[in-house]
C-alpha cells in the first residue's frame, strides 16, 4: 500500500501542542499569511491560549482530519491543512490550507500538500467530494487548486472587506470520479 | 429618509414572532414527520422529532442567539389566528465582512403556495438589511427545491454558486445552488426605502 502521508516534497504529521503553539504565535504576525488564507480577522493570542486551543482540538471530532506539515528535504514544519467533512451522508468535506512559513510560498509545498489532503478525503475517507473557498485575490492558490484538478464553481460577490477593499471569494469543488481520471491519480499507480 | 413607523414584524397575512414553548413543539414535530418537509428545509438526514425535542432544539437556538450574536430567528406566525406556519432565520453571520445566510420554511402543506413564504421573505430582507445593515446575504438551495429557486430568482437574487453534485438524495445527485444579493441590490428594487 502507498504511504498516503507522503508527498514528492512534504509529509504529513502530528506535533505536541508546545511546538504547534510556538509556530503559529510566528505564523500569526504574518498578517498577509492571515489574510490570504482566512476571513476572520488577524488576531494575536497567546502561548497558553494557543496551547488550550490546540489540546482542545485535538480531541478531534468524528468530522475534523487535521495535520501539519514538514518538509522532507529539511523537516521544516512549515504550515497546517484540515478536511472537515461537512456531511457524510452526502460524503462531502471542506478543506483548508496554510503556509504559515512564507520562504516556502510558490515552490510547490502547498500543491504537494494539497494533492495529499484531497488523495487522503478519497481513498482514505472514502468521500466522493471535496470543496474549497479562496479569497478572489489570492491568485497563487487559485493557480495551485486548479493544479490539483480543482474546477471553478461560482464566486460570491462581494463577500470580503479589507482596508475599505471589497472582493469577491471564489468556491471550487473536485469530484472523486474526476481525481480518479486525473493525471497525477495514474502517476501514482 | 428614516421610516420608523412601518413596522418590521408585520405583513399581510402574516407576522414574525418569538418561539412559544407552549404550543410550538407540538406543532414542529408534526412537521418532522413530513419526511417532504425536512428534504426541503434542511440537508441533514430527515428524522422525526418528538414535542420534547423540538423543545430542546428551541433552548438551542435561543441559547445561540443570546451567546453568539450571529442568528436571529423567528416564527411565522397567520395574521389571522397567530397560529404557527413557518420559521424565518438569518444565521451564520459574519459581522467582520457584513454576510449572512437566509432560511425560511413553510411547515404544513396546506399552508405552502399561498404567498406566505413571498411575504416572509420580503420581511426578512427588510431585517437583513434595514436592521441588521448586511452587506449582502446568501441562500443555499437543493437544485430539487424547485419552489426555493423560483422564490429567490422572484426577489431579484442572482445565482452565484452551483456545487456540482453536492448532494445525494434518493439515490441521484443533485446540485447545491447558492444564490447571493446585494443590499445596495436590495435598495434600487426598492426605489431606496425597503
Amino acid at each position: 500500500m502507498k504511504d498516503i502521508y507522503r508527498g514528492s516534497l512534504v509529509r504529513l504529521c502530528d506535533e505536541s501542542p508546545d511546538l504547534l503553539a510556538k509556530s503559529m504565535m510566528k505564523w500569526d504576525r504574518d498578517t498577509e499569511q492571515h489574510r490570504l488564507s482566512d476571513s476572520e480577522p488577524a488576531q494575536l493570542w497567546s502561548e497558553k491560549k494557543l496551547k488550550d486551543f490546540i489540546e482542545k482540538r485535538a480531541n478531534n471530532s468524528p468530522q475534523s482530519f487535521r495535520f501539519w506539515i514538514r518538509t522532507l528535504a529539511d523537516e521544516k514544519l512549515i504550515g497546517g491543512v484540515g478536511l472537515w467533512v461537512n456531511s457524510w451522508t452526502h460524503e462531502d468535506a471542506w478543506l483548508g490550507i496554510s503556509i504559515g512559513e512564507r520562504d516556502y510560498w510558490g515552490k510547490g509545498y502547498g500543491t504537494d500538500t494539497m494533492h495529499l489532503a484531497v488523495q487522503y478525503a478519497f481513498v482514505e475517507l472514502n468521500l466522493r467530494r471535496v470543496s474549497l473557498g479562496l479569497h478572489a485575490f489570492n491568485e497563487r492558490a487559485l493557480k495551485s487548486y486548479q493544479k490539483v484538478g480543482f474546477q471553478l464553481e461560482g464566486r460570491m460577490r462581494g463577500e470580503g472587506l479589507k482596508d475599505g477593499v471589497r472582493f469577491d471569494s471564489l468556491w471550487m469543488g473536485i469530484l472523486r470520479e474526476d481525481w480518479l481520471a486525473s493525471r497525477y491519480a495514474k502517476e501514482e499507480k | 429618509m428614516l421610516d420608523i413607523q412601518t413596522q418590521l414584524f408585520e405583513a399581510q397575512d402574516i407576522r414574525f414572532g418569538p418561539i412559544d414553548y407552549e404550543t410550538h413543539p407540538d406543532i414542529e414535530s408534526k412537521w418532522t414527520h413530513d419526511a417532504e418537509f425536512l428534504r426541503l428545509f434542511d440537508l441533514k438526514p430527515a428524522r422525526p422529532l418528538s414535542p420534547a425535542m423540538v423543545k430542546k432544539q428551541y433552548e438551542a437556538v435561543e441559547k445561540e442567539m443570546d451567546e453568539d450574536k450571529n442568528l436571529f430567528y423567528f416564527t411565522i406566525r397567520a395574521r389571522e389566528d397567530d397560529r404557527l406556519i413557518g420559521k424565518a432565520l438569518v444565521e451564520w453571520i459574519d459581522w467582520t465582512n457584513g454576510n449572512g445566510f437566509l432560511r425560511l420554511g413553510i411547515g404544513a402543506a396546506e399552508d405552502r403556495r399561498k404567498g406566505y413564504g413571498s411575504q416572509a421573505l420580503s420581511m426578512l430582507l427588510r431585517y437583513a438589511f434595514g436592521e441588521l445593515n448586511l452587506y449582502r446575504v446568501t441562500a443555499v438551495v437543493p437544485a430539487y427545491n424547485e419552489g426555493a429557486l423560483r422564490l429567490f430568482q422572484k426577489f431579484g437574487f442572482v445565482e452565484e454558486i452551483r456545487r456540482r453534485e453536492a448532494l445525494n438524495r434518493d439515490g441521484q445527485f443533485w446540485d447545491l445552488v447558492s444564490f447571493g444579493l446585494l443590499n445596495s441590490e436590495w435598495r434600487e428594487q426598492n426605489n431606496g426605502r425597503g
